[in-house]
């Protein structure tokens, strides 16, 4: 029997409650506020439970206030949980053993690592001395580093005179330089033009599959997601919706794929499924997934056909349904439909 | 192994060398800064002065030459004393860089008392030219033995790392919350007034003098100048640098229990 993969990241039950003043607007609210405050408890993480083996990369993602970076942050032992447990590495992160801190980064947003008036260089130096990394170890990794994320130049340029993804990408590196065995990224991509997303993207590849780092993502790029993640943990209003493989997202939430279709003489496909598009001769049709294989043949064999191919509905629109708290349709159903 | 410095020395060795290199990038600024707070001791200097010449050379004992030693060396003592301020704390925790500090395996206090400690290496330069203008204007006494510059030594270094504990601590109010000028205010006007900042201990009032004395400030301007620019016997000498040390010992534990209390804080409420 093979051994199982050791769990890094155990998460039980975790919560996160915020106390937030509120009041209304105007002067007299304002000065009623200065006798009497009233607060509103605000549930940002509502009793998550997930496990993360080492080695993984599981994508985190929600809407905007749906509790990733406040888990991010309990897991990183910025902040305290209010209730549940956390354990990673076999440690309790709000405590903030340096045992732990030295095993792990954090990455959220591009002010955290790097000193603003020296080049990065120096503040990798720095890095060295936190982390006491032995100097020969540290010149290997600074130099693979460099050289995976191709930052040569531009580490020895004061880091104010960087561009945002430059600084992103010297940010990363110098996150990285003691060798986590566990990374949080926190929307690592953000602002990031399409290269360099993806150069990045690859860097964090490679990264996890030479050292077998965990890594757990939030990214709002879903392209972020689908080049490293297998597995996805959705939340939202702090509660898990979906954790599981991001190719079974689909099959559970989206019952469709599209078949674009190009005919050699121009033809009503309406019977074979909904026509979503139709340009220049190619149409694009949606099709229940149980039937994409007997649709295509009857497209094959009724028509002419220059060119069709078969394609699951963008990763976006898959996660938007799991948002709106759609239930899984009747594949059943939709398949009926397209036979009528 | 840990590198050429492993452990803290290591940090602060590479802190300090980047507080250099920062600070030689902007030798104009700080040339500007220096000149700046040259202004403060040198008003207070031709003040106090001109009120010795109206009394017939001196003000209670204290002749022109001895406050032209005592605010000439003042200058370099505030050069030293200068530490990271409480106002930095609101910046740190309004745009997170405290909590980049907080998830790295090292107390943060350590970057600071770093990278100042640095900056007095470039500031000391800069100082040079401006202190021998500042001789060859003022025409100070001094009257220096090997024993009290080598106190004197100890004793800057001492009111730098007193200050910072005190100002650290101070700063920390910003965990509970982001509004806190005026209590720092309230800090900076005490200290001018007790510390020997604004003028030399002796001539504070009795009651303000035995305030003084049993609070911290003046560990970190008046005691260090009176070391070279003062008269002050061995055993004063000596007991000053105790209750210099003393004070940093309380400062450590109040710096240590606030941080702890106020991070329990931080990562209860969030950012």
């Amino acid at each position: 029997m093979p051994e199982p993969t050791p769990v890094d990241i155990r998460v039980r039950e975790l919560r996160k409650t915020f106390r937030v003043p509120e009041r209304e607007a105007g002067l007299r609210a304002s000065i009623r506020s200065l006798v009497r405050r009233s607060y509103r408890d605000v549930d940002a993480v509502a009793g998550v439970s997930f496990d993360i083996e080492a080695g993984d990369v599981v994508g985190f993602l929600g809407p905007n206030g749906a509790g990733k970076t406040t888990t991010l942050k309990m897991l990183s032992g910025l902040l305290h949980p209010t209730g549940g447990e956390i354990s990673v590495l076999g440690h309790v992160p709000a405590r903030r053993e340096h045992d732990y801190l030295r095993r792990m980064t954090l990455v959220m947003g591009n002010r955290n690592q790097l000193q603003w008036d020296i080049p990065a260089l120096d503040s990798f130096e720095m890095n060295r001395a936190i982390y006491r990394i032995p100097e020969a170890d540290f010149r290997r990794i600074r130099d693979e580093i460099v050289e995976l994320l191709e930052i040569g130049e531009l580490v020895r340029k004061p880091v104010r005179t960087l561009s945002l993804g430059e600084r992103m990408k010297a940010e990363i590196a110098a996150a990285l330089l003691h060798r986590p065995q566990v990374l949080y990224l926190d929307e690592p991509t953000i602002g990031l033009d399409v290269t360099m997303q993806k150069r990045i993207r690859s860097f964090l590849a490679d990264y996890n599959q030479r050292y077998g780092a965990t890594v757990l993502l939030t990214s709002h790029y879903m392209a972020d997601v689908q080049a490293l993640c297998k597995r996805v943990i959705i939340i939202d209003s702090g509660s898990i919706l979906y954790d599981g493989a991001l190719r079974d997202l689909s099959t559970r939430y989206s019952p469709h794929q599209t078949i674009n279709v190009v005919l050699a003489e121009p033809a009503d496909l309406s019977a074979y499924g909904e026509v979503l598009d139709s340009v220049d001769g190619r149409i694009t049709l949606k099709v229940a997934k149980a039937d994409t294989s007997a649709v295509a043949a009857r497209l094959l064999a009724a028509f002419g056909v220059s060119d069709l191919t078969i394609e699951d509905p963008p990763i976006e629109d898959v996660i938007e349904q799991v948002f709106a708290g759609s239930a899984p349709n009747d594949p059943t159903r939709a398949a009926d439909r397209v036979a009528r | 192994m840990t590198g050429k410095l492993g452990g803290l020395p290591g940090l602060y060795s590479v802190v300090m060398r980047t507080a250099v290199q920062t600070q030689f990038q902007y030798r104009t600024a700080n040339y500007a800064y220096l000149l700046g707070m040259i202004a403060e001791p040198v008003i207070y200097l031709v003040v106090w002065q001109t009120v010795a010449g109206s009394q017939g050379g001196a003000v209670e004992g204290i002749t022109a030459g001895q406050f032209a030693a005592y605010y000439i060396v003042w200058t370099l003592v505030r050069n030293m004393n200068i530490v990271f301020t409480p106002y930095g704390w609101e910046d740190r925790i309004r745009n997170g860089l405290l909590s980049g500090m907080l998830v790295r395996p090292v107390h943060p206090i350590h970057y600071d008392l770093a990278f100042f400690a640095g900056w007095k290496f470039v500031a000391i330069v800069l100082w040079l030219p401006i202190a021998a203008v500042l001789v060859l204007i003022f025409r100070p006494t001094f009257d220096v033995n090997a024993l009290e510059v080598g106190v004197f030594l100890i004793a800057i270094w001492g009111a730098y790392l007193l200050r910072s504990l005190l100002l650290w601590a101070l700063g920390m109010v910003t965990f509970w919350t982001t509004r806190v000028s005026a209590l720092y205010e309230l800090y900076f006007t005490a200290e001018l007034l007790l510390s020997g900042r604004l003028l030399p201990l002796a001539l504070l009032p009795g009651w303000a003098a035995t305030v003084s004395d049993v609070l911290p400030f003046k560990y970190t301007f008046g005691y260090p100048i009176e070391v070279l620019a003062g008269d002050l016997s061995t055993t004063e000498l000596f007991i000053g640098l105790g209750l210099q040390a003393v004070w940093i010992g309380a400062g450590v534990l109040l710096v240590a229990l606030v941080w702890r209390v106020g991070v329990r804080r931080y990562s209860a409420v969030g950012n």
